[in-house]
């Protein structure tokens, strides 16, 4: 599968801040490539630095076999993006706004081909009116509509459902799947919701304070193989000597708590061997593993290693 | 390029606040009309008093047109920079502050192409905001006052001096005058778009666009030896009414003016050189940091 997107050892540093550190992924061609991680985890920054917003401190981009600081217009002729917030010009059309953004883009733009593009957003019957008019969730259709006028091959969209209503999120949802399964557009896709990336996206990336945490295809990271599994017992400290003696202690995680990361398959055949070991259990709790170190690397702060999957 | 231009110019014209300059020269300049139409003569009397015996002209046919437009000018060309500053210093300010800086540097424009298209539509805003000046001021005054010979007050040195230019000899001098006042102005968007690139709204630097002009401005107005030899002549505002030369008439020895002629060409050709200067450094400076900065907002 050939790459579109090569990022390698790329690091931004802000003054005292490393926002990207030492980061290295790669975008295959038709792939929906989830961009994950809390706020402040240098997704932003990066998608930046692929946009040419920002220059790297160190490292290289390379997007459509093209080195993105030598070759950026021709790279970005195939690119549409909607970054934060899709901002445009209030006080003009919604269709002014979508016929500058073709003409910067380098196409003639036809008025049926605007229309077309206004349609495909559900934003024809507003296309004579002012941006300042429109819901954040049309500003977010018209957004898409402006990165996608020009028919790239590649297209970035940062929280490209911030601020929607559920209804927006699964209409923008829908336009994604759509892009990618019907049109074979390569989208990269940032979110710090685990969950919308799981529905959309094949392979992911995980951030935290600017580096990779884990990255992979998204149906092997989130196999039930690698699930977690909690357990509460009448005697915890007790459970835990018992566990640590028998086939499952590398199981085993740290902490407090009982937690086993293992198989969910397998979960009968533990709470069999539990029961053997004079174990009361009061519960048993399974969640996905990249789930839980997901949720733990918004919570907590310091140094966090990247997910062993 | 041309294609940028016209969205920069589209986008301009969609803008309330481009039409603000248009709407408040059209006021001053009415106002003025008005006031010299219905009690001018007051001002001509008092001009006029210290060569009230010395200076034959028929006092009536003084206020006229070409007078008319000159008194606007000497008002007015001092004012514009603050005009032209509302859209100039909104450039990349403007944008940045939408949050559609970010879309425009991802779309397939270079940075230096953005920072030139920017610079050419604020000075093409310039350019018609001279030309309603040169309509509301010049021809509606030769409209509401006829056309005459012109007089002009001058101060030179200790002395007051009045030049009389034929009507004929007028026209010229208000093309060309307005030709240096583009060029005087474009400094001024220059000067903004410079600022507008540090900042993520334009009330900034249009308040740092003002503040500088009204700056050196003074310090281009004090007559001390050692600032009129070492800073003045590198202020860009001390050539700023550089446009009045046009109007400075060489004369024969016996006083008389000579027709089409200028006095000192050399003085406006050295203004000029000096201001284009300022472009020049002032557009290199925004192209430089422009492509170096990080987009953030």
């Amino acid at each position: 599968m050939s790459a579109i997107i090569r990022v390698s050892h790329l690091s931004k540093q802000f003054k005292d801040t490393k926002a990207v550190d030492d980061l290295s992924f790669t975008v295959n061609k038709g792939d929906v490539y989830g961009f994950l991680g809390q706020n402040g985890a240098g997704k932003s920054t990066t998608i930046r630095m692929l946009l040419s917003l920002i220059a790297p401190t160190e490292g290289d981009i390379t997007i459509f076999d093209k080195k993105l600081s030598t070759h950026r217009s021709a790279i970005l002729r195939q690119v549409g993006a909607v970054i934060e917030k899709p901002d445009l010009y209030k006080y003009l059309s919604a269709y002014d706004n979508l016929s500058i953004f073709a003409k910067m883009s380098g196409i003639k733009a036809s008025r049926e081909l605007l229309m077309q593009q206004l349609e495909m957003v559900g934003l024809a019957d507003r296309a004579k009116g002012k941006v300042e008019t429109f819901s954040q969730g049309m500003k977010q259709r018209l957004g898409i509509a402006v990165a996608l006028v020009h028919n790239p091959e590649l297209i970035i969209l940062d929280e490209p459902t911030n601020g929607l209503d559920p209804q927006g999120i699964a209409d923008i949802r829908n336009l994604i799947l759509r892009l990618s399964r019907e049109m074979g557009k390569t989208i990269l896709i940032s979110s710090h919701l685990l969950s919308e990336i799981e529905l959309i996206a094949n392979r992911m990336i995980i951030l935290h304070k600017g580096k990779k945490m884990v990255e992979g295809k998204v149906s092997e990271l989130l196999d039930p193989a690698h699930s977690m599994i909690q357990l509460e017992t009448t005697n915890d400290q007790l459970a835990k000597e018992k566990l640590l003696q028998s086939n499952w202690a590398d199981t085993l995680q740290e902490g407090k708590s009982i937690r086993l990361l293992m198989n969910k398959q397998a979960v009968p055949q533990l709470i069999s061997d539990l029961v053997g070991l004079d174990v009361s259990i009061l519960s048993v709790n399974s969640s996905h593993s990249l789930e839980n170190y997901f949720l733990s690397l918004t919570t907590m702060s310091g140094h966090v290693e990247p997910f062993a999957n | 390029m041309w294609n940028l231009l016209q969205i920069e110019l589209f986008k301009i014209s969609k803008r309330p606040r481009t039409y603000i300059a248009f709407a408040a020269i059209a006021a001053i300049v009415f106002i003025f009309q008005f006031a010299f139409k219905a009690d001018g003569q007051s001002y001509m009397n008092l001009m006029l008093q210290s060569v009230k015996d010395s200076f034959e002209f028929e006092r009536t046919k003084a206020i006229n047109g070409y007078f008319m437009c000159y008194i606007i000018l000497n008002t007015l060309l001092v004012q514009l920079p603050i005009l032209v500053a509302l859209i100039a210093a909104d450039s990349i300010s403007g944008e940045a502050n939408m949050g559609t800086l970010r879309l425009l540097i991802t779309k397939p424009i270079s940075r230096t192409q953005l920072i030139i298209v920017k610079f050419a539509a604020a000075t093409i805003f310039t350019i018609l905001l001279l030309v309603w000046m040169a309509i509301t001021s010049l021809f509606f005054s030769l409209f509401i006052f006829g056309a005459d010979d012109m007089l002009i007050f001058r101060s030179k040195g200790d002395e007051s001096q009045i030049l009389l230019i034929s009507k004929d000899d007028v026209m010229w001098r208000y093309l060309a005058a307005f030709a240096y006042a583009t060029v005087a102005l474009t400094v001024i968007v220059a000067l903004s778009l410079f600022l507008s690139i540090f900042a993520d709204n334009s009330i900034g630097p249009i308040i740092a666009t003002v503040c500088i002009v009204l700056v050196c401005t003074i310090i281009s107005n004090i007559n001390v030896p050692i600032i009129d030899k070492n800073v003045r002549p590198f202020l860009f505002t001390s050539y700023l009414v550089g446009w009045k030369g046009f109007f400075y008439i060489a004369t024969t020895e016996d006083g008389v003016p000579i027709k089409g002629s200028v006095e000192n060409w050399a003085a406006i050709r050295n203004s000029l050189s000096i201001l284009l200067l300022h472009i020049g450094v002032l557009l290199g400076a925004s192209v430089f940091v422009f492509r170096k900065k990080d987009i953030l907002s």
